[in-house]
């Protein structure tokens, strides 16, 4: 049988296929289906953590009672589960492990494009890289065998590209005869003191040459002879785009990208006549290669900063005279002297956000960010964010910022941060301003669910991955228990109650929260979001004065009239009904249609 | 067909349902016996913003995205967006769009306009091009959210692909009550 899977929905087959018993996430781009797909399959536990670190916790716990785990991220959650990762490396396994990364070049949905093959060269544990949906199964198979195999963790790496491309997959049926997970105790392998790991880490260092033999004798890497003239180095989606543009040079296809399979790459040099790599990001093999005292031309051609396509890579080798002129883009079309208006994300009609940074505006904050939907305050009109680093980020730099600036500037410094971010790594830095007391404000904007990634469930939202009822944690007394003394819950849509708590609080000299509750509207569970009356102008009140655009709602849409001075109009569609538009109208133009 | 590739391009506004009309089409080039790949980005594009799907099929498909300047047919479902991807197509290419304009955030807040005359711009460029009036084909059908599969009618009639992979795509991927109006709607669109 076969289907049209992405390698994301491939993954989540490949770990059914393989027998994995446990598999654990925090959603983040573009890894977020592996685990949305993974329940689909009876017979493994899987569900959302608070972040990547409890994520690998868990996975390690279930590879020690013997079972096969699966933990997946995008490529910076790999920087939050770094740290069991590396010592991780040091014990190795009972079941078999794998993390799958999923990396973002070019940025699609991410605050940088870290090339996390270095990750494996640097905690010294196998990764594969799978090029299409058909791979994305297969390596994860593998990977499990690998590991077990190995007694190491393995790390499988995707792109957006392979994550959210489709591909035809052909399916298999669960491996049988996996051993029974059970407690086996084994405390020189698995407590890692320094006594233990002494004792460890030289076995690592041995796994990696073996791993390095057995990539030069498996199948996971292909050498695929053609033209003798150019021989290509390369692994992932940017093999299909070599075999795209460069349909006769030979290719060594790199499934395994770490170790690499020096004596393998060796021979295909000495195969062909002139050696590239063609690699997204950084020149991970190239340098390696390079090391080995093979020639070879990479990011001298190439670029390091964003993601590959067929077309920079025909354009990089036209201008080095290695392929013809590009016969496509002398006949590409332009629109000429047309300057086509952006199409930016923005926050949706309703967004409980959108009033929150309104106020912020006003009130002329200076907003550590955090990363989430709201992420989006930065863009205009709302314009307020003025920082924003990784997840859990905001408060810690609260922190820090108020602990530099004069004490007229503190009162300006506002966290901004999501309930799963918050709950994620937010936590810790509201414990540091509780223990330190500092002065600053933070803003937990609840909307009871992890809304960036597609609307996942979290520990504050009622819910689990798989849609059952759980335990809800009460940010707002959560926060009490921690000993913030200052604790107010409002209604982001309430304009006015909004913009007056922030301002009391920034002013407050000691720490204080304010707990936005009103859910993401996109939340379809019956009962958490409801639509308000909508909204219409009417059209004599309206002066034209622009103030409700300010909010920067997509509903609201402004429109001359018979080419005379504008006025404002709302999509009755697109409206929730969420009121803060009819607040901010001083000539009571903007009314609730019944 | 066999050894060419096709490249089809599906552009518009995050929300408008570009994904299960790409869905459509990739499940049809697999069940005509053809190798598929197909690409998108999620994530935050889904937020309102401008979104592009590529569907690639053939005998052997490589790389999931349309190599830029290769696209043989652009799907629009949005005038402005139609414009925007213009860059992936080659001479010659066809374009059937939506007679339909999402006007994007800096147009809401009266700060830019929204280009006037998009539709003529692109016919000289590109004289295959098909204006359709998606939502007027799906009222006629019986549900106006059955644009986007009138659209998709429009589409097929570009492709040599039989009509009974149509309608076994368009009767897996979408629920059971839908189907006779979808069927409709697609209809309509392969008649124009």
């Amino acid at each position: 049988m076969k289907g049209i899977l992405s390698g994301n929905e491939a993954i989540a087959r490949g770990a059914f296929e393989a027998g994995v018993k446990v598999a654990t996430a925090y959603p983040g781009t573009p890894s977020t289906e592996i685990l949305e797909n993974i329940i689909q399959y009876e017979g493994i536990n899987a569900s959302w953590s608070p972040n990547e670190k409890v994520s690998l916790d868990i996975g390690i716990g279930a590879s020690f009672g013997g079972g096969r785990a699966l933990v997946a991220m995008k490529h910076v959650g790999v920087n939050v589960a770094a740290d069991p990762l590396f010592t991780l490396s040091y014990t190795g396994v009972n079941g078999g492990l794998v993390l799958v990364t999923a990396d973002d070049p070019e940025m699609h949905s991410s605050q940088n494009e870290q090339d996390n093959r270095n990750y494996a060269k640097f905690v010294k544990i196998p990764m594969l890289e799978p090029a299409d949906s058909q791979e994305c199964k297969d390596f994860t198979l593998l990977a499990f065998e690998i590991s077990e195999r190995f007694d190491t963790p393995v790390m499988l790496r995707t792109t957006t590209r392979i994550s959210h491309s489709k591909s035809i997959v052909e399916l298999g049926e669960p491996v049988q005869g996996l051993p029974e997970a059970k407690l086996v105790r084994n405390a020189a392998k698995l407590v890692m003191l320094p006594g233990n790991a002494r004792v460890r880490h030289p076995l690592v260092e041995e796994r990696v040459k073996k791993l390095g033999e057995y990539g030069a004798n498996s199948d996971i890497n292909q050498m695929e002879m053609r033209s003798k003239e150019i021989g290509v180095i390369t692994s992932g989606v940017p093999y299909q785009y070599v075999r795209e543009v460069l349909p006769d040079a030979s290719t060594l296809k790199l499934g395994m990208v770490y170790p690499l399979p020096i004596e393998l790459i060796k021979e295909f040099a000495s195969r062909v006549k002139r050696l590239y790599v063609v690699e997204e990001l950084d020149p991970f093999i190239e340098e390696q290669v390079k090391a080995a005292g093979i020639a070879v031309i990479g990011k001298g051609l190439l670029p390091i900063c964003g993601e590959l396509t067929p077309g920079r890579i025909r354009d990089a080798f036209a201008e080095a005279g290695i392929v013809g002129a590009d016969p496509i883009s002398a006949g590409k079309v332009q629109l000429q002297g047309l300057s086509l208006p952006g199409r930016p994300p923005n926050m949706c009609p309703g967004c409980p956000h959108r009033g929150v940074f309104f106020s912020l505006n006003q009130l002329k904050a200076y907003v550590t960010g955090d990363i989430g939907c709201y992420t989006l305050g930065f863009m205009p009109p709302l314009s307020a964010m003025d920082t924003c680093i990784c997840m859990g980020a905001s408060i810690g730099m609260a922190i820090g910022v108020t602990k530099v600036v004069s004490e007229e500037e503190r009162k300006k410094v506002v966290a901004v941060i999501g309930d799963s971010t918050f709950l994620h790594t937010g936590i810790n830095g509201l414990m540091d301003m509780v223990y330190n007391d500092v002065p600053a404000t933070v803003i937990i904007l609840d909307n009871r669910i992890t809304a960036m990634t597609g609307r996942q469930e979290n520990p504050a939202s009622g819910f689990t991955l798989k849609d059952q009822p759980a335990s809800r944690i009460d940010i707002a007394e959560l926060c009490k228990a921690m000993g913030v003394r200052n604790v107010r819950t409002i209604d982001p849509y309430d304009l006015a109650a909004t913009k007056n708590a922030i301002k009391e609080e920034m002013n407050r000299p000691a720490p204080s929260v304010i707990v936005t509750d009103r859910p993401c509207v996109l939340v379809k569970r019956a009962g958490v979001f409801t639509r308000g009356p909508v909204l219409t102008v009417t059209e004599e009140n309206c002066t034209g004065c622009r103030s409700c655009l300010k909010i920067g709602c997509p509903a609201l849409v402004w429109k001359t009239v018979d080419g005379k001075k504008g006025k404002a109009v709302i999509d009755n569609l697109l409206c929730s009904g969420c009121d803060v538009c009819r607040q901010l109208c001083k000539f009571e133009a903007i009314e609730r249609v019944r | 067909m066999s050894g060419a590739i096709t490249n089809i391009l599906l552009v518009g506004v995050g929300g408008q349902g570009i994904l299960l009309a790409s869905e459509i089409l990739s499940e049809t080039f697999m069940l005509a016996g053809f190798d598929v790949k197909k690409s998108e980005i999620h994530g935050m594009s889904q937020r309102g913003g401008s979104v592009v799907s590529h569907v690639r099929y053939g005998s052997r498909v490589f790389s999931p995205i349309v190599p830029e300047g290769e696209g043989d047919i652009l799907f629009g479902f949005e005038l402005l967006e139609t414009c925007r991807y213009l860059s992936l197509l080659k001479k010659g290419a066809a374009i059937i769009a939506n007679d339909l304009c999402i006007p994007p955030p800096a147009v809401l807040s009266g700060k830019e306009n929204y280009p006037e005359g998009l539709a003529e711009k692109i016919r000289s460029l590109f004289p295959d091009f098909l204006l359709v009036d998606g939502l007027k084909l799906a009222n006629e059908a019986g549900n106006p959210r059955t644009a986007n599969t009138a659209l998709l009618g429009a589409v097929s009639k570009r492709l040599d692909i039989p009509e009974e992979y149509w309608m076994k795509a368009i009767e897996k991927m979408v629920p059971p009550k839908a189907f006779e109006v979808n069927r409709k709607a697609f209809l309509a669109g392969r008649k124009l």
